[in-house]
């Protein structure tokens, strides 16, 4: 049906986003290659050339890399478990006839609109604080010790934080999914004898896995790169330095570009691996 | 009797779902009271809830102390700007391999998308030695620019599942009646569109507006938006509760009211249509 005319015209179409995508991707990817080549440290005016691989090997050696990686993993891992877990729960909750299911809907996905500096904020100091939050006050209530969460719990508050603002998105992408659940299944299912419990993992979960699938594949590429949140709390301190967060340090804070861009890259190759799948999950919707 | 347990039913599943809907909503409920309170209030032991003597000098004293207003500007800007510019570009992409498909149409669509899983720590030293080589660094076109890119592959793939829901058919019909590419554009597509393109918009607002990794690494005095107003709270000079609360009120109110409306589109934004 289109004609060579309308192809043309298609193809002026797209070129200024794809000449625009294609500049924003290459031109600070090939700087942050060639940087990573190079001992690179401004403060101390070196830009010298041909460290070849040596800032890969002192960055992937070094302990904090290990360290970050370990911390990364908990980050995203608890967040994931939490934010799928829960979100599955709440999806079934809500999807249940209730009174005033919208309001409730609103409440539950309010916390996803809050800006990240806010929520870390909020968290930090008026319920984490050891001595003014709410926590603190409770377990004075209670008559137990209050805790210094952000020094004490630093990764698990931090996944605290990070879940509550990202619960609302599994949440909402698992109710959209469970809406278009067949009911006379479950009903024959109900009236051939299956218990709840049955139904649910013979019926709801397989429907749900694809749209699982994509809540745990998205929520990685955004929680790979989770920032403010660190910075507002912890600032990388306390064993939450995240490669995202070590990177950012390395060439922003000690300003050793050379080794900060080589653990750029890692980062980069390791997002990419996620991404791939992700792809293929998305790509197939293409077809559809 | 079979009437009755459903009943039943409903009331329990009611109350365990506004529990924990009152819950989760709580902090936010939190920091909108306290914004309310004096200093003392605000941390006082035990904690009080509604009955205190309610006062806005915390909105006059953010406002009068800290600028509250060039903050709210510089984040409309940004928000609007890089939403604004990004509909411009996106349009005409997601129109074209929406209805002229080629062969290379998804490989660049999936190419697209992948610009977007790019960990912008990897790059942010460059586009920071470039923004400072150029002087624009703590500019707002330049922050317009860079949000407006790390949003185009969503707004693309936003619009284009949008546009392949418009019927061909209806396409064909008007060229059948003698319609013109600039007819067919402006009298068949475009209202068919505005839905789509509005949704994608709002979206587009919200997610700019809570960005905080290029506004925080990029931004300064002149450009800086909201998130780092905020962030600038975090220092210990800066630990008073009730004006934390006010500022933070100010900072999420619009967008909280933005976002209940795009519940929907939120879903099909962020999944890449891969859930509708």
């Amino acid at each position: 049906m289109a004609t060579q005319h309308s192809r043309s015209a298609a193809r002026l179409m797209m070129s200024p986003a794809v000449f625009l995508l294609l500049v924003w991707m290459l031109v600070p990817l090939i700087m942050t290659l060639w940087f990573s080549t190079l001992d690179y440290r401004p403060m101390r005016g070196t830009f010298d050339c041909c460290e070849g691989l040596g800032n890969y090997t002192r960055f992937v050696t070094s302990s904090a890399f290990l360290d970050s990686v370990v911390a990364t993993l908990q980050l995203v891992g608890g967040v994931l478990v939490i934010t799928v877990v829960g979100g599955i729960l709440l999806a079934i909750l809500l999807d249940q006839p209730i009174w005033g299911q919208g309001v409730v809907r609103i409440l539950v996905i309010a916390p996803f609109f809050v800006m990240p500096t806010v929520s870390a904020l909020v968290w930090k100091n008026m319920f984490m604080n050891p001595v003014n939050g709410l926590f603190a006050h409770l377990f004075k209530g209670l008559g137990l010790q209050p805790v210094d969460w952000l020094s004490q719990y630093p990764m698990f508050s931090i996944i605290l934080i990070v879940s509550w603002q990202w619960l609302p998105f599994a949440t909402l992408i698992l109710l959209t999914a469970i809406q278009s659940l067949d009911s006379e299944q479950l009903e024959a299912a109900e009236m051939d004898g299956a218990g709840p419990l049955s139904r649910f993992g013979h019926i709801t979960l397989p429907h749900l896995a694809r749209s699982i699938t994509v809540v745990v594949l998205i929520q990685t590429i955004f929680l790979l790169s989770i920032f403010a949140e660190i910075y507002v709390t912890t600032s990388g301190a306390f064993g939450t330095r995240t490669l995202t967060y070590l990177v950012y340090q390395r060439v922003i804070e000690s300003q050793n570009v050379g080794l900060g861009s080589a653990g750029g890259i890692i980062a980069v190759i390791l997002a990419n691996i996620v991404a791939l799948v992700l792809m293929r999950v998305v790509g197939k919707n293409l077809d559809a | 009797m079979a009437r009755a347990v459903t009943t039943q039913r409903k009331i329990v599943f009611t109350a365990i779902a506004w529990i924990i809907g009152l819950a989760i909503f709580f902090p936010i409920l939190w920091t909108i009271l306290t914004s309310f309170k004096t200093e003392a209030t605000a941390i006082s032991d035990p904690p009080v809830f509604f009955n205190f003597d309610w006062t806005l000098e915390n909105y006059a004293i953010v406002q009068e102390r800290s600028d509250y207003m060039r903050y709210l500007w510089n984040s409309v800007v940004l928000a609007v700007g890089s939403t604004f510019f990004g509909i411009i570009i996106a349009v005409p992409a997601a129109w074209s391999m929406a209805f002229v498909p080629g062969k290379r149409t998804k490989d660049v669509l999936m190419w697209m998308l992948s610009t977007k899983m790019l960990p912008a720590v990897g790059v942010l030293y460059p586009i920071r030695l470039i923004l400072i080589e150029m002087n624009i660094l703590d500019s707002k076109g330049a922050l317009i620019f860079i949000l407006m890119m790390i949003n185009l592959p969503i707004i693309i793939w936003m619009l284009y599942t949008y546009f392949r829901e418009i019927p061909g058919e209806i396409l064909e019909a008007a060229r059948m009646d003698g319609a013109t590419l600039k007819d067919e554009i402006l009298y068949v597509l475009t209202p068919m569109a505005i839905p789509g393109i509005a949704s994608t918009v709002l979206l587009n607002i919200i997610l700019a507006w809570n960005e905080a990794f290029w506004t925080l690494t990029l931004t300064t005095v002149d450009a800086a938006p909201l998130t780092a107003f905020i962030a600038s709270y975090s220092s210990p000079e800066g630990l008073f509760y009730a004006k934390l609360s006010a500022a933070s009120t100010m900072a999420i109110a619009p967008i909280l009211i933005l976002g209940w409306f795009s519940q929907k589109q939120l879903v099909r934004g962020l999944t890449f249509g891969a859930v509708k």
